[in-house]
């Protein structure tokens, strides 16, 4: 088990259990009584400490070496998968993955960008960075799902787009902004979740649906709280502060209304018991998308523009009549 | 060898500094890539382009909008939105600080000036992005003056045009910039629904998530020469695969190159270029209504 810095009581707990185990087995000493409550201690402690996390510990938890991947999901979730490969143009990205599937054995398209599991496979995936042939792949995926009306879920989990020479060249800010603009007008039914990081362009490339969701210890960002800390504070050392000042979890993205659910997480995150996640998530989709059937392909398209136009806050001072300006809080 | 009649008498400079004369402010301009001095008079009328080695000086709506509509007249629209500091953000200055600040200095209420006038005698919008104002990025009132633009263009059957010149989005607004990207983008379907055109002019810096929404989904894309288009800038880019980048990278003309842009266009040809493309779109095909 991999401990996170914040984790150490946990650590420490499950520590002092191992070397009673041990004991146990060396002196054939019963300690289940000793045990048993070392376990209750674990879960009060667990529960404390993921009661109070911190943004900065969220973020910690979305790069949990543990935490379930796209491919993960994918698998528990879905049945008869098949991963289909490149953007038909210059090549296959290993760092978005997606294919056909069913799910409850009604046919869906899933993209979703997709992180190593090991050393090797974290440089074949790249991190989770894709390229332009990624978001391009994607939206090929996401046209033909919508061709053939097949509902569209999109998994994020990404440290940002790649900013590599050759990412540039092929035109990475064109490839994300095409998809934003297509995915608006999809006509099938569009939902995205966050199931790790969000970072910036890159999550947003495949983040614009019907339904938005982040799962419980992700977060999602203009900026990631470490780039942010070196640009503004000029140092690398206020990345606490700055994914406290980024408002980058759950509870303040729902709460500006630029997420539209939360999906909850097993106490001690998703790698803790990642079946269940998995189950959770399943029932998620499931709902969402018989949710949004019930809606007309134009009324959704309509409502996803009115979802989006209505983000951002600012001032809007109205000149009244007698010309005294009146100041109205805009919507935010 | 030393003729002793230009022999200076007495060493090093003599002048102290309360009687040193001072050059008026703003008289002059040293151009930054050749370092020509020209009259401020001359670069205005030279529509601030260096006269000797075509440097495009960074310019602001107040520029582009004398160079592009007729006789200067335009009317601002949707001065009435302004930013505010929903957040609370405070990094090494609070966020409300820095747009009162860049508010006093730059006499603009935000990033984005919009202005309707005529260009060569037509109906034209420009959404213009100013650098000068917290680096020109993009925020909510960036994103909402451009949606703003949009619906006044369909209300009005008018063609837009986006200037943009942006360090990308604006940190101190978090997600809400992140989330103007996507806004800007569902309201140009809207646009393109509308079948009204709409030109994307990047000029030097356009970056970031400026790139990578409004400025690259132009029915035709243009640059201004030399200008730094990306989504990553050059510093990352290098730190990320710690080589050398090659030169003229993420210019204009590599951009050219690659397939991103339908042209570049000199800043003095600028008005009449985009009166030709703007013509093909909104003249009426005969024979018909």
């Amino acid at each position: 088990m991999q401990f996170l810095d914040f984790e150490k009581p946990l650590e420490d707990l499950y520590t002092q259990i191992h070397k009673l185990k041990e004991m146990s087995a060396k002196n054939k000493v019963d300690v289940s009584n000793s045990v048993r409550e070392l376990d209750a201690s674990i879960e009060k402690t667990r529960s404390q400490i993921y009661d109070n996390l911190t943004p900065w510990q969220r973020v910690q938890l979305s790069r949990h070496p543990d935490r379930p991947y796209t491919l993960y999901y994918i698998e528990k979730i879905f049945t008869n998968f098949t991963e289909l490969y490149g953007d038909r143009q210059v090549k296959d990205d290993k760092a978005m993955v997606g294919g056909m599937a069913l799910l409850n054995g009604e046919p869906v398209m899933v993209v979703g960008h997709q992180k190593g599991i090991n050393t090797k496979m974290r440089q074949l995936r790249n991190f989770g960075m894709a390229n332009p042939e990624g978001y391009r792949k994607a939206l090929r995926l996401m046209k033909m799902a919508e061709k053939f009306n097949r509902p569209i879920i999109t998994l994020i989990d990404t440290p940002g787009a790649f900013p590599g020479l050759e990412a540039e060249e092929r035109g990475q800010a064109e490839a994300i902004a095409r998809n934003l603009f297509e995915m608006v007008n999809m006509k099938v039914p569009v939902i995205c979740v966050i199931i790790g990081e969000g970072a910036s362009g890159g999550a947003l490339g495949i983040g614009v649906g019907d339904r938005v969701a982040m799962m419980e210890n992700t977060w999602y960002s203009v900026i990631s709280p470490e780039s942010c800390s070196s640009i503004l504070w000029r140092s690398w050392n206020f990345k606490e502060k700055a994914a406290e000042q980024l408002k980058l979890t759950y509870k303040d993205m729902s709460s500006f209304g630029l997420v539209d659910d939360i999906i909850p997480e097993p106490v001690g995150g998703a790698h803790s018991d990642p079946e269940k996640t998995a189950e959770t998530l399943k029932t998620y989709l499931t709902n969402a998308i018989s949710a949004l059937k019930m809606i007309s392909p134009d009324d959704r398209i309509t409502q996803r523009i009115e979802k989006l136009s209505k983000m951002g806050f600012y001032d809007e001072t109205v000149t009244a009549d007698n010309g005294t300006p009146a100041q109205i809080d805009a919507i935010t | 060898m030393s003729s002793t009649w230009f022999r200076r008498s007495k060493k090093g400079i003599l002048t102290t500094t309360e009687e040193k004369k001072e050059t008026p402010d703003g008289l002059w301009h040293k151009c930054p890539q050749c370092k020509t001095t020209a009259t401020v008079k001359e670069l205005h009328d030279n529509l601030y382009i260096c006269h000797k080695c075509n440097y495009h000086n960074r310019i602001n709506a107040k520029e582009y909008f004398e160079i592009l509509f007729d006789n200067n007249e335009y009317k601002l629209l949707f001065e009435n939105i302004v930013p505010k500091d929903f957040l609370g953000f405070v990094d090494m200055k609070p966020y409300g600080a820095r747009i009162e600040e860049a508010q006093k200095s730059t006499g603009l209420k935000d990033a984005m000036t919009v202005g309707h006038g005529k260009m060569n005698e037509k109906d034209f919008v420009v959404a213009c992005m100013n650098f000068n104002f917290i680096g020109g990025s993009m925020g909510s009132v960036v994103g909402e003056k451009i949606s703003r633009a949009i619906d006044y263009c369909i209300k009005n059957k008018l063609p837009l045009m986006v200037i943009s010149k942006s360090g990308g989005a604006r940190m101190m607004e978090s997600a809400f910039s992140l989330m103007q990207m996507a806004k800007t983008a569902a309201k140009l379907t809207q646009l393109a629904k509308a079948q009204l055109p709409y030109i994307s002019l990047m000029t030097d810096p356009t970056t970031g998530g400026v790139t990578a929404s409004y400025a690259m989904l132009g029915d035709i894309n243009i640059a201004e020469p030399n200008a730094l288009i990306c989504f990553a800038g050059p510093r990352v880019i290098k730190e990320t695969i710690k080589k050398d980048l090659p030169a003229g990278f993420q210019r204009s003309e590599f951009l050219l190159e690659h397939g991103f842009l339908d042209f570049i266009a000199d800043r003095k040809i600028l008005k009449q270029k985009l009166t030709t493309v703007l013509e093909w779109y909104m003249i009426e095909p005969a024979g018909t209504h």
